[in-house]
């Protein structure tokens, strides 16, 4: 692959050092399992958390003679992430044998793609806030197989092998070197992830490993010709990916501005000392022999196929955000915050349905989310459902309740469950809008305290305790605005 | 009653069918000749409890007038087939004590119309080989031997097992498998007919593969007509080989008599190398005059990357073996030497696993796919195998229906050559004319025509269009009919 630099160089991420500025450039190779029952090659099931070496077939364990025969779903997911990623789809493709030996790769060779991936070039916006949206280019997207897993700690001389997950369909996904920070890295990985969830190609959940990130770091001087690069792998984090980031910038412009040279090397990076640390030379590096997998022919299929996957793509990110911001007329930020999951914007949708959008943003983003977060619950498993929301909304815009009573009401939701117009009727929760009642009341402060009465005609703040007051002896039922018109009128204050 | 294993497959079929005679019979009658014989040591697994049993089965269905168009029929099988339960080690000592929880799709064919299996044959080491010296278990002898010597000679191979025990009739036909030659060169050494179909044919699953790409089922039997029985058992689409053809398998045995008149059969001038012995010369044309009598024209044709065919086979195929026995590892199955670390266990187990030969092209594979090297001999192999594949094209377009050639250089040689021992590119030389046909992907059968001066089988081959193996059946059949001789070695074992 050409380098090519895609990007105008931005001040704002410049890592000064000794010398002056310095920019980074940053590619990635992720790697995404695939959603799918059986694995790539074999029939073997794909769940995660069974027994070691339950899901395994003849195929994955590298018996003799056994031969590995396509899974149709794994191609239909590769096929929709690469129109996800907006990518040319190639309708000839070969895998390849990646030769190495370890004992979790059983057949001592990896099934991949290498010079005819099933995806082809393609590209990921980001939305970085004020600095805009940026595009990042995709180079390639190819399938290939997951190695087991050795596990060291059952035995003092020897080491066991788990092969559950040899097999299972991995997606790697490679950007161009287009990133310029740790922060685009960080929104590179969590939109791309966004986009694969959406799509149910992949569930990004990074923890369980089901989807990681070779990272390219390299320094140059702002513009400059690209350096040389080093490889950080396997890092499962996002929040893991920009401390690995910063810390590798830094140490190599400290090793350029020493007049040192970079070597070429993969490197690991140690959460615990927020470290990378070299693991492999660009000389150690393995001859992994690619050729032709024999056992397998070309990969192909025609238009029609691409465009029944197609038809049944769901509304992306991009898209969904901007059909939020139309639709119910939602800021950009409401509106990117939404789309960051999927089920989020869907219980959004629920909620807003034939409502006040941008009240309903509110409800959901500041009261809902935030309620949630902080209880550690998601959507799913919300105490408050999108139709009990809605209800709220309701009650709020016909001038039921007031926005004060509706975060009770809320509260008392969230806690209890229920009706909420039927709670905010048996608990006498109704926003008093009869003008005649709340004069009554108004009259009654008014004449209770002379003093303060006075003292509001040189001190117009003073409404405020009279509000206060007003909404004490109606227990905060009283419609603020009426209250403060009759108070204003009472008073002589315009 | 007469010796049952002296009848050839399609009669004893028919004896059984007829209730001349059981299935338990003929089956101890061929584990009484086998054990006889251990002398040719074509077997390196003789099954016989588990052959009885199939075979009072089979037993049990002909007394019904039923059963499968094998039934009762009893069959050697090649050790590189996996075999459930039973003995599958591809010759090799790396797979000692290996023995699959699973069937092979051509063996589970068989199976499936009734055949008994008498035992696992041997063979070169991972089917490299043209001699069947390269097994663990030892070479196989070759039951002809030269007018008044009393030297050991080879069946060929890498089938030698499956040549050697249909020859001395240790089975009723054999399962055998051919990558540059291995059904044929055989089947030409020890006077039997060995067709390898066209590559997708029969389903690799569950054969021990050597090279992906040119490896191909067959069977080895006595005469062609058994031969097309039992490939009409063996071949099949099968989803478990992406490789496997979904086209429908005709009746192969239908096609045997059907004769050759208003065939073409072209005359490769390629195959027509300097110093080649008269012998082989006379039997060439020998098969032309037979075949022109029942009708057919001959045509002289010119195949002309056929020179490269060889030099390219030994770079594709050593590259693909070198991927497909990296799985022997020590891991999982099989042998394991220990070793201080995992990458002293690889060293010692693979060290000690594997025969000279096998380790001589896991070595050319390894290096021709090497960075820096994969250009210059792999990705220029694969070239020079699409132009032989386009030769072939061409002269069948050019209405050529099939093409006669001998089927080796030479008859048998002797156990521990010391020319071929020095110089593997000379044993390799014996694939010369057979190896084209697995590069182009097509059909190709060796019939027994005729005899050396020391009275040793010589065959020749019938190469095919692609899924025309009906036409090498008929072809086979007039140089069976037509060369005036049996082919029967003098028991000396």
């Amino acid at each position: 692959m050409t380098l090519v630099d895609t990007r105008t160089p931005n001040p704002a991420y410049f890592i000064g050092g000794a010398t002056g500025d310095w920019e980074v450039i940053i590619g990635m190779e992720v790697h995404a399992q695939v959603i799918s029952e059986s694995k790539l090659f074999s029939g073997a099931s794909t769940q995660f958390g069974n027994p070691p070496n339950a899901n395994v077939s003849f195929v994955d364990a590298a018996m003799p003679g056994m031969l590995p025969v396509i899974n149709e779903e794994c191609v239909r997911q590769a096929v929709r992430t690469g129109l996800g990623l907006k990518a040319k789809i190639n309708k000839h493709s070969v895998f390849d044998r990646k030769n190495y030996f370890y004992p979790d790769q059983p057949p001592g060779y990896q099934i991949s793609q290498y010079l005819d991936p099933i995806v082809g070039e393609g590209k990921v916006l980001l939305d970085m806030g004020e600095d805009g949206e940026v595009e990042i280019g995709i180079e390639r997207l190819h399938l290939e197989t997951d190695a087991g897993k050795l596990i060291h700690d059952q035995d003092p001389n020897s080491s066991f092998v788990d092969l559950n997950r040899a097999g299972v369909a991995l997606m790697e996904i490679v950007s161009k070197p287009d990133l310029r920070s740790s922060e685009e890295a960080k929104a590179y990985l969590s939109k791309l992830r966004t986009i694969l969830r959406y799509l149910g190609t992949c569930d990004g959940n990074m923890e369980q490993g089901s989807m990681r990130a070779d990272i390219n770091v390299s320094v140059r001087k702002p513009g400059g010709e690209f350096g040389t690069r080093c490889e950080i792998k396997n890092v499962n984090s996002v929040r893991f990916a920009g401390q690995a980031i910063e810390f590798e910038a830094r140490r190599q412009i400290d090793i350029l501005e020493d007049g040192g040279v970079i070597d070429q090397e993969t490197r690991l990076y140690d959460p615990k000392t927020g470290e990378t640390r070299s693991m492999r030379s660009k000389e150690d590096a393995q001859d992994y022999r690619y050729f032709p997998e024999p056992d397998l022919l070309p990969l192909e299929f025609d238009d029609a196929f691409i465009e029944h996957l197609a038809k049944d793509l769901p509304e992306l990110p991009d898209e969904k955000r901007h059909r939020l911001m139309e639709t119910f007329g939602l800021t950009h930020y409401d509106a990117s915050i939404l789309v960051m999951d999927r089920a989020n914007a869907d219980f959004f949708e629920e909620v807003a349905e034939g409502r006040d959008g941008k009240l309903c943003a509110n409800w959901v983003i500041n009261e809902l989310f935030g309620r949630l977060n902080k209880e550690g619950h998601d959507v799913a498993s919300s105490p408050v459902s999108a139709k009990q929301l809605g209800e709220i909304v309701d009650l709020i815009s016909s001038d039921a309740i007031s926005g004060k009573i509706a975060k009770d009401l809320f509260e008392i939701v969230w806690t209890e469950g229920g009706d909420p117009a039927k709670i905010v009727e048996d608990r006498g929760m109704k926003q008093v809008t009869d003008t005649g009642a709340i004069e009554a009341v108004v009259d009654e402060i008014i004449a209770n305290n002379p003093d303060q009465v006075e003292k509001v005609k040189n001190k117009p703040g003073l409404l405020g305790w009279f509000v206060g007051q007003v909404m004490k002896q109606t227990q905060g039922k009283a419609n603020p605005q009426a209250v403060n018109q009759i108070l204003k009128d009472k008073l002589g204050l315009d | 009653m007469s010796d049952l294993t002296k009848l050839t497959l399609a009669d004893t079929r028919k004896g059984l069918a007829n209730k001349e005679f059981t299935s338990v019979e003929v089956t101890e009658a061929y584990l009484g000749a086998i054990e006889q014989a251990k002398s040719l040591n074509a077997y390196v697994s003789v099954t016989g409890d588990r052959a009885v049993e199939m075979a009072k089965a089979s037993d049990e269905k002909l007394a019904k007038g039923e059963g499968g168009s094998l039934e009762g029929v009893p069959l050697g099988i090649k050790d590189l087939f996996a075999t459930k339960g039973a003995h599958t080690q591809a010759a090799s000592h790396i797979l000692d004590g290996f023995k699959p929880e699973y069937e092979s799709t051509v063996t589970s064919n068989l199976w499936r119309d009734g055949a008994v299996m008498l035992g696992k044959l041997n063979m070169d080491e991972f089917a490299m080989g043209s001699s069947n010296e390269t097994s663990y278990y030892g070479p196989v002898i070759n039951p002809y031997r030269a007018k008044g010597s009393n030297k050991d000679l080879v069946p060929g191979g890498s089938s030698g097992g499956s040549a050697s025990a249909v020859s001395a009739w240790l089975c009723a036909g054999a399962t055998a498998t051919d990558t540059g030659g291995s059904i044929r060169q055989p089947a030409a050494f020890t006077g039997t007919v060995g067709i390898k179909p066209t590559y997708g044919r029969c389903s690799r699953w569950g054969i021990v593969a050597f090279a992906s790409s040119l490896d191909q089922a067959g069977p080895i039997t006595r005469t062609v007509e058994d031969s097309a029985l039992m490939l009409n058992s063996m071949a099949g689409f099968d989803t478990m080989d992406s490789t496997s053809a979904d086209i429908a398998v005709p009746d192969f045995a239908a096609a045997v008599e059907r004769g050759v008149k208003g065939l073409t059969i072209g005359v490769p001038k390629e195959y027509r190398m300097d110093g080649m012995p008269d012998e082989i010369e006379k039997l060439w044309a020998d098969g032309l005059e037979w075949l022109k009598a029942e009708g057919a024209q001959v045509r002289d044709i010119s195949l002309p990357h056929t020179k490269y065919a060889l030099p390219a086979y030994y770079i594709v195929a050593p590259a693909e073996a070198s991927s497909n026995l990296a799985r022997y590892d020590g891991v999982k199955y099989g042998l394991r030497e220990s070793g201080r670390d995992i990458t002293e266990m690889y060293e010692n187990t693979r060290a000690s696993g594997f025969g000279r030969e096998v380790k001589r092209r896991v070595m050319i594979g390894t290096y021709v796919l090497s960075a820096g090297y994969y250009d210059a001999y792999y990705k220029r192999a694969q070239k020079v195998r699409t132009l032989i594949k386009q030769d072939f094209e061409k002269v069948f377009a050019d209405g050529i229906d099939a093409i006669l050639t001998p089927a080796t250089p030479s008859a048998a040689f002797g156990v521990n050559d010391q020319d071929m021992a020095a110089d593997p590119v000379k044993m390799y030389l014996n694939d010369i004319f057979t190896v084209t046909v697995n590069m182009a992907g097509l059909p190709g059968i060796a019939v027994p025509a005729g005899q050396d001066s020391a009275g040793l089988p010589l065959g020749l081959q019938v190469i095919g269009k692609p899924f025309d193996e009906e036409t090498l059946f008929a072809a086979g059949r007039v140089i069976e009919k037509s060369r005036g001789m049996d082919f029967a070695p003098e028991r000396w074992w």
